[in-house]
């Protein structure tokens, strides 16, 4: 059961929380000390990947690899250039944005449901979770070639694998919160004469929430991983594509261009649900 | 209220389970038998069983599956190796950990099969490409659990192996290695689930050359071969589950002495 990416930190929450300024200062020194040590830590980000960066450049100026397969940083940074200004990068990029929008929104409120009704009623569970776990076992991209098989490598193959890529996680995390709520919460709650419909809004589905946000944002992550792989293998269009028509028209500036859009899409897709899962959870830090 | 109660863990014998795969192949064989959809495509059940028997007589399969395998090991150790020296690193030296921590989470972003076209670029469609996939699939989950569960070691713990006399050694193998095992048993098991993940979209891109499970069901693809691409479907899914079995009861024996419930 562990197998499956259930409530597990992710490091940034971890690391991009500044480290807690000495708390005997006052107002002021506080606040200039903390810029300060913000400050060197932004500054000493850059020297790793300028070296990596600088080695790039070199490797390329002294052709230690042929241009076809190692492109000097320049040229990748006129194609992307190229690629922004004739529209061929948007277009894609809004394609891919799409389809991993459709097949999470899907993917997600399905799993959602299924957590839900898995979590709250035992029968269904037994009924229904052996079957879950299953499905869940095969990768998602197991899954693609009988697919493509039936239903072809159109938009509808894209939806369906990256709905499956973001349901597991959704549903596994959804009733595992669920299950995991305290019992004493529930305890004082029944002290409280709470409605059963009480129960649920005001108890449960709070105190499940943190876990069924982590959910999702495993959801969204998988479902941009499972986006990449299905469009490298079959699509016609998005990033997926690009990457694998310039990896076969050995224009490895096109894929390093369309590689660091994929990067930076993915990770601005994992700052947004961390905005908001800050902005959700806020009350538990009064609580605490 | 049913969310009250405890659940009991699910008893083997509790044959409620089976109840939805069941009737799923009921509707399977029911649909195919009598001819309502077009059974080149839903291949009847017994037609897969056939192809099984068949292609794992011929040994076809079962050598692709050796070879999948194989290349998934090496990557996962060699991935998971870097890893945890990684993570170690980042998580015990403050300078590592400014230097590099900011693009290893940056890098981490990507989705992991963008590298994959690249790796292929350099180092050609053989098994170097694909067993530094796989290692890189491993590596990340690996590399962050470390860091995170060496992070974990609490201040009030170091100051007692700092009351202890403890060397720089001792506490290394003593205090931090083992308050972040089970941090790092996690990571692996991810990785380990990972790689698989990684071995098998490796081997559907790069496929055509080579053995390998994924592979021999690219190749079904390519035949048209429904029952080929079920069975191979049902192979991979059995080896991740098994790969999942695994490092669950190796999980559960090495970190033992942590006790029930944290």
């Amino acid at each position: 059961m562990s197998s499956l990416p259930v409530a597990r930190l992710s490091a940034d929450t971890a690391s991009s929380a500044p480290s807690a300024p000495p708390a005997r200062r006052h107002r002021g020194a506080r606040l200039r000390s903390w810029h300060d040590a913000a400050l060197r830590r932004f500054l000493l980000s850059w020297p790793f990947p300028l070296a990596v960066l600088l080695l790039w450049y070199l490797a390329a100026a002294w052709e230690w690899l042929p241009p076809q397969i190692l492109p000097p940083p320049a040229m990748v940074a006129a194609t992307f250039a190229d690629l922004v200004r004739s529209g061929e990068l948007p277009d894609n990029l809004w394609i891919s944005l799409w389809r991993v929008l459709a097949g999470f929104m899907a993917g997600a409120s399905g799993g959602l449901a299924l957590g839900v009704l898995m979590g709250l009623s035992p029968r269904a569970r037994d009924y229904l979770y052996p079957s879950f776990r299953m499905v869940a076992q095969v990768p998602s991209i197991g899954w693609l070639p009988l697919l493509m098989m039936l239903v072809g490598i159109g938009e509808a193959l894209k939806i369906i694998l990256i709905a499956k890529a973001a349901f597991v996680p959704v549903a596994l995390n959804t009733y595992q919160g669920l299950r995991n709520v305290p019992t004493r919460f529930i305890d004082v709650a029944r002290v409280y004469r709470f409605t059963r419909w009480q129960l649920l809004a005001r108890v449960v589905l709070p105190a499940a929430l943190p876990q069924v946000w982590n959910g999702i944002r495993y959801g969204l992550t998988h479902a941009w991983l499972a986006l990449v792989a299905v469009e490298l293998l079959a699509s016609s269009e998005g990033l997926g594509f690009m990457i694998v028509y310039g990896r076969q028209l050995y224009q490895l500036d096109v894929v390093l261009a369309a590689v660091v859009v994929v990067g930076a899409v993915g990770y601005v897709l994992d700052k947004l649900l961390a905005l908001v899962e800050q902005r959700l959870l806020r009350w538990r830090q009064d609580t605490h | 209220m049913s969310i009250l109660r405890k659940l009991p863990k699910l008893p083997v014998t509790d044959l409620r389970g089976v109840v939805l795969p069941l009737a799923f192949l009921a509707l399977w064989y029911g649909l195919t038998a009598l001819q309502l959809v077009n059974t080149k495509l839903i291949v009847p059940p017994g037609a897969v069983v056939a192809a099984a028997w068949q292609v794992i007589g011929s040994g076809q399969l079962l050598a692709g599956l050796q070879a999948s395998l194989a290349r998934d090991l090496a990557g996962f150790v060699a991935g998971s190796g870097a890893g945890i020296l990684f993570g170690l690193l980042l998580g015990v030296s403050p300078w590592a950990r400014r230097l590099a921590g900011p693009t290893f989470h940056t890098l981490k972003q990507i989705s992991l099969f963008a590298w994959l076209p690249l790796l292929s670029t350099w180092l050609g469609t053989g098994d170097a490409a694909k067993i530094l996939f796989i290692a890189l699939s491993a590596f990340y989950p690996v590399a962050l659990n470390t860091f995170e569960g060496v992070r974990g070691v609490t201040q009030a713990q170091l100051e007692v192996a700092h009351v202890l006399g403890f060397s720089r050694r001792q506490r290394a193998w003593r205090l931090v290695l083992p308050a972040a095992a089970p941090q790092i048993a996690i990571g692996l098991h991810l990785a380990l689930l990972y790689a698989w993940l990684a071995t098998i979209g490796a081997e559907y891109l790069l496929g055509s050359s080579g053995h390998g499970i994924g592979s021999v069901v690219i190749r079904g693809k390519a035949a048209f071969n429904v029952e080929l691409i079920i069975v191979g479907m049902l192979l991979i899914g059995v080896v991740g589950m098994a790969l999942n079995r695994a490092a669950s009861l190796v999980e559960a024996r090495l970190l033992h002495w942590r006790g029930p419930g944290r």
